[in-house]
Order: structure tokens, then C-alpha cells, then sequence
């Protein structure tokens, strides 16, 4: 089938001889490239911060503040909001270091860093869901804690069908799961090390709605009518019941930053406070921290 | 001439700077790992399974167990697979189906991670919840997936190793009488030999290192595996999951997972490269 290889001897290799332009231009490109790579810098710089705000923080406020942000510059064509990831820790490093006009932030200051300004600017309820088919509709904050420290690890605990109770949870560091171990978990007691660890709250919402014995903790903006979010101490985790301060489990969305003078970061805060921001977030799902 | 002095000069610069690269990532991942195993001590940080980073304890027993169970599980699904596949192609296989094998097979290291992870999840995960038990999530499903990723990688460098042995040995054994298959068997296979370990081991460096598709379908537990079908977080899992929220100590800690996984990626491909060298 293949050709036999016929090495061609006539003709003859013929080297050009100096190297051409267009090895030349290659070489050129290759310099310029790397001086860029090396020029460039990371991050919304000083520079930028003038002409417009960054954000940066807490993974659980960012879908919301680039939904505001959005919707802002819509409005304010000449201001440019950034918003970024990196979780709450970092976000408030950020303002602090002035690396970020604002913080975004899902957990409370720790009493080191009360020096910056706090802006809360919404309630966000953290709900325990379990799959459709699971009968359960409401736990104890004390049995929550027993089930994700793993001292009730079977279903037949709640008089349910006998299996083990499949635990989802966040990883280290996440600000819903900080929230969580916060208001749920007692200083020694830790989330049992056989749970899931999934790096969203939606990869959370999709295990559970696909395993009848799962169960999860999510952001109650992001419970959707696949999965089952259960009342806690007898309590539904609805808006009313996170305004009127009923349901337990409800952690702030913080804005911080290191100073707020008059200029486009100020106005941008002033716009999430007002009515048209504050509904935004509530058609988001989370509550408004205005009455 | 001058244009050529130039030329090499830049060439050498350009080189210089990717092999800079190299040895600045490394020196970073030790530099910001080393103080953490420094001051939690390495016994405490390699044989304790105890992971609460953010509460002080950085035992990484668990995940450096997990990692060499999927690795291996992922070889003994993806190396006679692969092999089988090798073998045929080289040696067996009509010139019209490696004419549409090969492509397939190129085509497979072509796709991206995250897609084979996808499939995991909304393919192998559920069909081992619903008949194996246990939350589907685990060390197995973690292990076909990245078995069949490796195939790419351990098929097409065993191939290069099964065409380099001269057609003189399968002449010479055919003339002695041996059929097609003791051929391969007894002549190709061990003329190969090395060149099919590097292949196990690039793929077994392949596997180690995979992290998207490792962390959408192990399961990312903290537990040392007792069964195929525990939850699993394997080392880069761990650093992929826990980097975008870690400050301080903890970062330091995620760090020093690297340090462990370079350490470890590192031995196989000093090993791979030895085999081959000796031949």
C-alpha cells in the first residue's frame, strides 16, 4: 500500500545562505511578545481605579454585584465596575491594601480588620436542601450539627427508609461554608471528613437533586424547585422569615472598603442602597437590608 | 554574518527565558511551601490524615493515598486497554482501519478535561450510585475517567516503541516457524519493553496530574478509602479546590501539596527518562 521511500539524491539541499526577512520578523515578533508578557501587569491596576471601581471578594457576592454592576453601567456609560472572585479573605485584604476600591465579603469583620467601613448590603439565608423524593421537612439546628459531624449518619434515624445519609459540603475556605460551620457547627465540632466536597454551591444543588440521600447547604438564592430546601427549628426559609428575623441561618453580604470619598465608588455604593438596587438583589433572591 | 550572531543571540535569549520560566515556578512553589511544612513539621504533614486548615491541622496522609489508589486504578483499566490497542494497531491492524483508528485516537487527547469530567458526572456517576451503592462520587468513577484519558498518551508513545523494533526480529521469528501472535508476544513485546514503561509511566504522570475531571467526579472527601467506592480528594484536587479562597497559612499549606506532587511527578519522569536511556 504505502510508497516505498525513495530518498531523492538529485536533487541537490540548497541553503539560502543568510537568513531571510521572515525569520527575522519571527525572531522580532517573539522579543515583542515577551517584552509584553513582561510589561504587562495583572489585576485592575491604579491606574484603572481612577475612571471606575473594582470589586473583589467573596465568590458567594459576586454573581450579584456583577448583576449590579451590570445594570450600573447600563446607566453610567462612562464608569466602569470590575468585579472579581477570590473569595471573601481576599476581598478584604484587597480594600485594605487598596489593591480594590471595595471589598465584597459573605462572612462578619473579624475584630482585626474593624478599621474598614462595612456596608451591608443584603441578608443571604443559607438553606439545607435534600432531594425531591426525601419525606423530611424539617430539622433542628442540633440535628444538623449531628448529622454533618456524622453522629447521625443513617436515614432511619428520621424513621426514614434505612440508608446512609450522603453529606454534601463546601470546601475550606468558602464563605457559605464558613457561614455555615459558623451558625451551625460549635467551635469543636468539625464537618465529618467522609462528606463531599463540592466547589460550588451549584455542583452542591445538582448532587443533591440527583442522590435521594443526599443532603446540602446552599446560598437561598440558588434553591430552585429541584431540590427541597427543609424548615429549620420549624421555621421555612422563605423572605418573610429572614426579614422578620425568624429563621436562623442568615449571613450578611458586606461591601468594605478602606474610605469612601465622594466619586464614583461612592455613587456606585449609594446606588446598591437604594430602592432600585436593593430590588435588584431581591429579585436575585437574596433580602434587602432596607425595610 | 553579523545577522547571524544576532539571530543565535536571540534564539539563546528566547530559550533562556522559557527555561527561566520553568525554574522560577519551581523555586515560587517551594519558596511559599516550605515554611509550612518547616513549622508543621514534615511527619505531621505527610502521615496525618487530619486536613482543617483553616483550624490548624494540615495532614495530607489522605489525599497523597487517594492519589496513588486512582492513579493505579486508572493504570489497570487504561494499560491493557491501551496496550491491546498498541499492539493492534502496530502490528495487526489492516492499513485502512489505522488510517481511521489513529485520527480517533489523536482525537481523543484533544478533548478537553472538563468535557470528560461533564460525562462522568451525568454518565458514570449516577450508573455506580444506582447499581454499585454508595454516593456515586468516588476513587471508581475518578479512575475509569482517567483511564480512558490516558489512552492517548500510553497507546501512541507504545506504538512509537512497537514500530521501532526492526522488521529483521518479526522476519527472524516468522522463518523459525512462530506464528503471528508468539511473535509479538515473545520477539516485539520485549524489544519494546522500555519503550512501553515510559509509556505507563508518562500516563501514570498523565493521571496524577489531571485535576478538572478528578474533582468533578471523585468526590473531593477528606477520608482515607476503604472501598473503590468512598469519595475521594486526590493532592491537585485538593489545591484546586481550596487555592481561590486560602490566605495565609493555608495557602502556605496548598503550596506545600504542590511541593509533594512535584516531588512526586518529578521521581516518574527522572524514572521514565532512566528507562529509556538505558536501552
Amino acid at each position: 500500500m504505502s510508497k516505498p521511500f525513495t530518498p531523492r539524491l538529485t536533487e541537490p539541499f540548497v541553503f539560502t545562505g543568510s537568513p531571510g526577512r521572515r525569520t527575522l520578523a519571527f525572531l522580532g515578533a517573539c522579543l515583542l511578545l515577551w517584552g509584553c508578557l513582561a510589561l504587562s501587569s495583572v489585576g485592575c491596576g491604579k491606574k484603572e481605579a481612577h475612571s471606575g471601581v473594582c470589586i473583589a471578594g467573596s465568590t458567594s457576592v459576586q454573581p450579584f454585584a456583577e448583576k449590579l454592576a451590570e445594570f450600573y453601567m447600563h446607566q453610567h456609560p462612562e464608569v466602569r465596575v470590575d468585579v472579581q472572585g477570590g473569595g471573601s479573605s481576599a476581598g478584604i485584604f484587597a480594600a485594605e491594601q487598596g489593591a480594590a476600591d471595595l471589598g465584597a465579603s459573605s462572612r462578619e469583620l473579624a475584630p482585626s480588620e474593624k478599621n474598614l467601613i462595612e456596608i451591608p448590603i443584603a441578608y443571604d439565608g443559607i438553606a439545607i436542601i435534600v432531594n425531591k423524593q426525601n419525606p423530611l421537612n424539617n430539622l433542628t439546628v442540633n440535628q444538623i450539627r449531628q448529622i454533618f459531624q456524622g453522629d447521625i449518619d443513617n436515614w432511619s434515624q428520621f424513621n426514614l427508609k434505612p440508608h446512609p445519609i450522603h453529606l454534601i459540603t463546601r470546601e475550606e475556605g468558602s464563605g457559605t461554608r464558613n457561614a455555615f460551620e459558623e451558625m451551625v457547627m460549635s467551635k469543636n465540632a468539625e464537618i465529618s471528613p467522609i462528606a463531599l466536597v463540592q466547589d460550588s454551591n451549584g455542583s452542591v444543588r445538582e448532587i443533591v437533586a440527583d442522590d435521594p440521600y443526599a443532603i446540602g447547604y446552599i446560598s437561598m438564592g440558588l434553591v430552585d424547585s429541584r431540590v427541597k430546601a427543609v424548615s429549620v427549628d420549624g421555621v421555612a426559609p422563605t423572605r418573610e422569615n429572614i426579614k422578620n428575623h425568624e429563621y436562623k441561618l442568615v449571613r450578611r453580604f458586606l461591601l468594605v472598603a478602606r474610605e469612601l470619598r465622594p466619586g464614583p465608588c461612592r455613587d456606585f455604593v449609594n446606588f446598591v442602597l437604594s430602592a432600585k438596587g436593593q430590588s435588584l438583589l431581591e429579585s436575585e433572591g437574596l433580602v434587602g437590608v432596607e425595610d | 554574518m553579523k545577522k547571524e550572531l544576532f539571530i543565535e543571540r536571540v534564539l539563546l535569549f528566547l530559550a533562556l527565558s522559557s527555561i527561566g520560566a520553568l525554574v522560577t515556578i519551581t523555586v515560587f512553589i517551594f519558596w511559599e511551601g516550605i515554611p509550612l511544612i518547616a513549622s508543621a513539621g514534615l511527619k505531621n504533614f505527610l502521615l496525618s490524615s487530619h486536613w482543617a486548615p483553616t483550624r490548624g491541622h494540615f495532614g495530607i496522609l489522605a489525599m497523597i493515598i487517594s492519589s496513588v489508589f486512582v492513579t493505579l486504578g486508572a493504570l489497570i483499566l487504561g494499560v491493557p486497554l491501551g496496550l491491546a490497542c498498541a499492539i493492534t494497531l502496530a502490528e495487526f491492524a489492516p492499513e485502512r482501519v489505522k488510517i481511521l483508528l489513529k485520527p480517533t485516537l489523536e482525537l481523543l487527547a484533544g478533548i478537553p478535561s472538563v468535557v470528560y469530567g461533564f460525562l462522568g458526572v451525568v454518565w458514570l456517576v449516577p450508573l455506580i450510585r444506582d447499581y454499585l451503592g454508595g454516593p456515586g462520587l468516588s476513587l471508581l468513577a475518578g479512575s475509569v475517567i482517567l483511564g480512558i484519558m490516558i489512552l492517548p498518551t500510553v497507546i501512541s508513545i507504545s506504538i512509537d516503541a512497537l514500530s521501532a523494533v526492526p522488521d529483521l526480529y518479526r522476519d527472524g521469528s516468522i522463518a523459525l516457524g512462530a506464528t503471528n501472535w508468539q511473535t509479538v508476544h515473545r520477539v516485539v513485546l520485549p524489544a519494546a519493553s522500555s519503550g512501553i514503561i515510559t509509556a505507563i509511566i508518562l500516563g501514570m504522570g498523565r493521571a496524577i496530574g489531571e485535576t478538572m475531571a478528578v474533582i468533578m467526579v471523585a468526590g473531593n472527601a477528606l477520608k482515607i478509602p476503604t472501598s473503590v467506592l468512598d469519595p475521594v480528594r486526590t493532592l491537585t484536587a485538593n489545591i484546586a479546590l481550596e487555592l481561590g479562597y486560602a490566605s495565609g497559612r493555608h495557602r502556605e499549606a496548598l503550596f506545600a501539596t504542590g511541593i509533594v506532587l512535584f516531588v512526586i511527578i518529578m521521581i516518574l519522569n527522572l524514572t521514565a527518562s532512566a528507562i529509556t536511556r538505558r536501552r
